[in-house]
């Protein structure tokens, strides 16, 4: 068949003003400016707090979504039950709506704005201006990657061998740790590499909760925003979106790698 | 363990696997507390505060007399006044129009661009075509905040490429292109990856060209998924913050829907933030609908 040439002027054209140019001038201008005025706004005091609360959030988040999501993908995949649709839909909305708007929903549901906030205060739960907040936000932002990376090669591996270990006395656990985890662990470190991307990036539901206190409720995206918008250091808020973006290229990297060890393990088991 | 089968009493000492009984009652006690365990979590995360959201949104209110939580305390009012008077604030309704028109302009853009792009993936061949396809996910792996600042270097009052649009709709519009191309893309390329050809090449033998082709045969194959990608495309458009939080500039002009109700929070305006975060719910509900219903109907009508 003939090669339609033209479309693919247009298509890389496109391409080029829309992704390519951004992301090219993100790289060069990170290169540009020499490497000791990167260092020395990346190693700002507020810099680094803010990239430790960060990875101090995903640390909690990230373990906490895996269980939830493996454990769900288990349920759906094994057994039918009532309104197990409900939950699975459930499982989307997060991301299916603002992040802004999950900020806002947490907040009315759980900060003393709501209903029953004055109450959670007086149990020593605070949603607004917290790192509780912060890490309930990026929680909830985060959580459908591992179920939806793990559901299918489930549902596609199906129970023979499952049942084999079990009629061969093996118990649920050692049937799991044996038999189900190495069918799904790519799809399940697929899922958890896109959970940490997601939250190391999130900003949206964040800055909502977190009251944006310098020092304290600030994550490395929000210190970012604010180094543009508050205190018009606009190569602070460069640099250290650089940071974001070097760590958002080795996820995307690690999924590449992730995708095709998938696709072999499909073809081992085919 | 070896298993001499010739010698049976080996078999017998192998452990029994536990009774068909005690096996059902143990899985169901783990499948009830595991159902019960992730229905709290997703209580906990997602369902509660939306309907917390939605309830404040229009105006339904819970006073607690003293402390607790506990119901008989309870008493209810609704006020859907508050739903009114809140997108009577100045900008209110013009954010929630800017992020509809824009939304949908997004996401038809993409939505055709992205046919295209899938069809170079799958159907051409170039060098570089692999990198290319990898590519395609880099703004959505890219954290939002960070193409914000990208765009506001690259487009900005200080732009390399003397392009200012900082505080223009044309600003937005870039970024929200850049950071919903990957839905777009991916909705529509694994469908024409798995094509029959069978179809195409009997329209070439028919004499149909290249384009006739693709509209008649390829095109309304692709369609429900063109469609269900320009609805994820939507949906991301209308959300999206942090990529346009910054070209936006802040002013009422170039405020779309999420940035008004983020600036809301800023003043603790917390009822008209819930009033208008619901009016976009609404409409992202709406089009969502609409999109997988005309797409599993044009899927049918294919069918049939």
């Amino acid at each position: 068949m003939k090669r339609p040439t033209g479309l693919r002027v247009v298509v890389l054209a496109y391409l080029g003003v829309i992704v390519a140019l951004p992301v090219g001038y993100l790289i060069y201008r990170a290169f540009s400016k020499g490497f000791s005025s990167f260092m020395s706004q990346v190693t700002q005091p507020g810099a680094v707090h803010a990239l430790v609360l960060s990875l101090e959030v995903a640390a909690i988040a990230v373990p906490l979504n895996t269980i939830v999501g493996v454990g769900a993908a288990l349920l759906f995949a094994r057994h039918r039950f009532w309104g197990h649709r409900v939950l699975d839909l459930c499982f989307d909305i997060p991301v299916a709506v603002s992040p802004v708007i999950i900020g806002v929903a947490l907040v009315l549901a759980y900060s003393k704005i709501g209903w029953w906030g004055s109450w959670l205060a007086t149990q020593g739960i605070s949603v607004l201006f917290s790192v509780t907040g912060i890490v309930l936000a990026t929680t909830a932002v985060s959580l459908p990657y591992v179920l939806r990376s793990t559901l299918p090669v489930l549902l596609e591996s199906g129970t023979d061998q499952e049942e084999a270990a079990r009629t061969l006395g093996s118990g649920p656990l050692r049937t799991f740790w044996y038999i189900t985890l190495p069918v799904i662990r790519w799809g399940v470190l697929y899922g958890v590499v896109l959970t940490l991307a997601r939250t190391l990036g999130e900003f949206g539901a964040v800055v909502v909760v977190s009251g944006n206190i310098s020092g304290l409720t600030q994550t490395l995206p929000i210190y970012i925003y604010d180094s543009w918008d508050q205190n018009y250091n606009a190569q602070a808020s460069f640099d250290n979106a650089l940071i974001l973006a070097a760590i958002a290229v080795v996820a995307l990297v690690v999924l590449g790698i992730l995708r095709s060890k998938e696709r072999n393990h499909r073809g081992d088991l085919a | 363990m070896a298993l001499a089968l010739s010698d049976h009493s080996s078999i017998v000492t192998i452990t029994p696997p536990p009774s068909r009984r005690r096996r059902f009652v143990v899985s169901k006690i783990g499948r009830i507390g595991g159902i019960s365990l992730i229905a709290t979590y997703l209580s906990i995360i997602v369902v509660i505060p939306v309907t917390a959201l939605v309830l404040h949104g229009i105006g339904f209110g819970i006073s607690t007399n003293g402390a607790g939580p506990a119901l008989w305390r309870w008493s209810w009012h609704l006020s859907p006044m508050v739903f009114i008077h809140a997108l009577q604030l100045p900008g209110a309704v013009h954010a929630i129009g800017l992020s509809l028109w824009l939304s949908l302009l997004v996401a038809f853009i993409n939505c055709v661009m992205g046919l295209a792009i899938a069809w170079v993936l799958v159907r051409d061949e170039f060098p570089g075509k692999r990198i290319l396809d990898g590519f395609i996910d880099l703004p959505f792996a890219l954290p939002t905040i960070v193409a914000g600042v990208v765009f506001v270097f690259l487009y900005g009052p200080a732009s390399p490429l003397h392009v200012d649009l900082f505080e223009t709709w044309i600003g937005l519009m870039v970024a929200l292109l850049f950071v919903t191309i990957p839905f777009s893309v991916r909705a529509v390329q694994p469908v024409l990856e798995h094509l029959d050809r069978a179809d195409e090449e009997a329209a070439l033998t028919l004499g149909a060209g290249p384009v006739r082709r693709y509209l008649t045969v390829v095109l309304p194959s692709l369609a429900p998924a063109a469609l269900a990608g320009f609805g994820l495309a939507f949906a991301r458009a209308i959300g999206e913050f942090g990529s346009i939080a910054l070209i936006s500039g802040g002013v009422a002009r170039t405020t779309p829907g999420s940035a008004y109700v983020f600036m809301l929070t800023g003043s603790f305006q917390w009822a008209q933030a819930a009033a208008v975060s619901t009016a976009l719910l609404l409409l992202s509900l709406v089009v969502l609908i609409t999109s997988s219903v005309a797409s599993r109907r044009i899927s049918k009508r294919l069918g049939s």
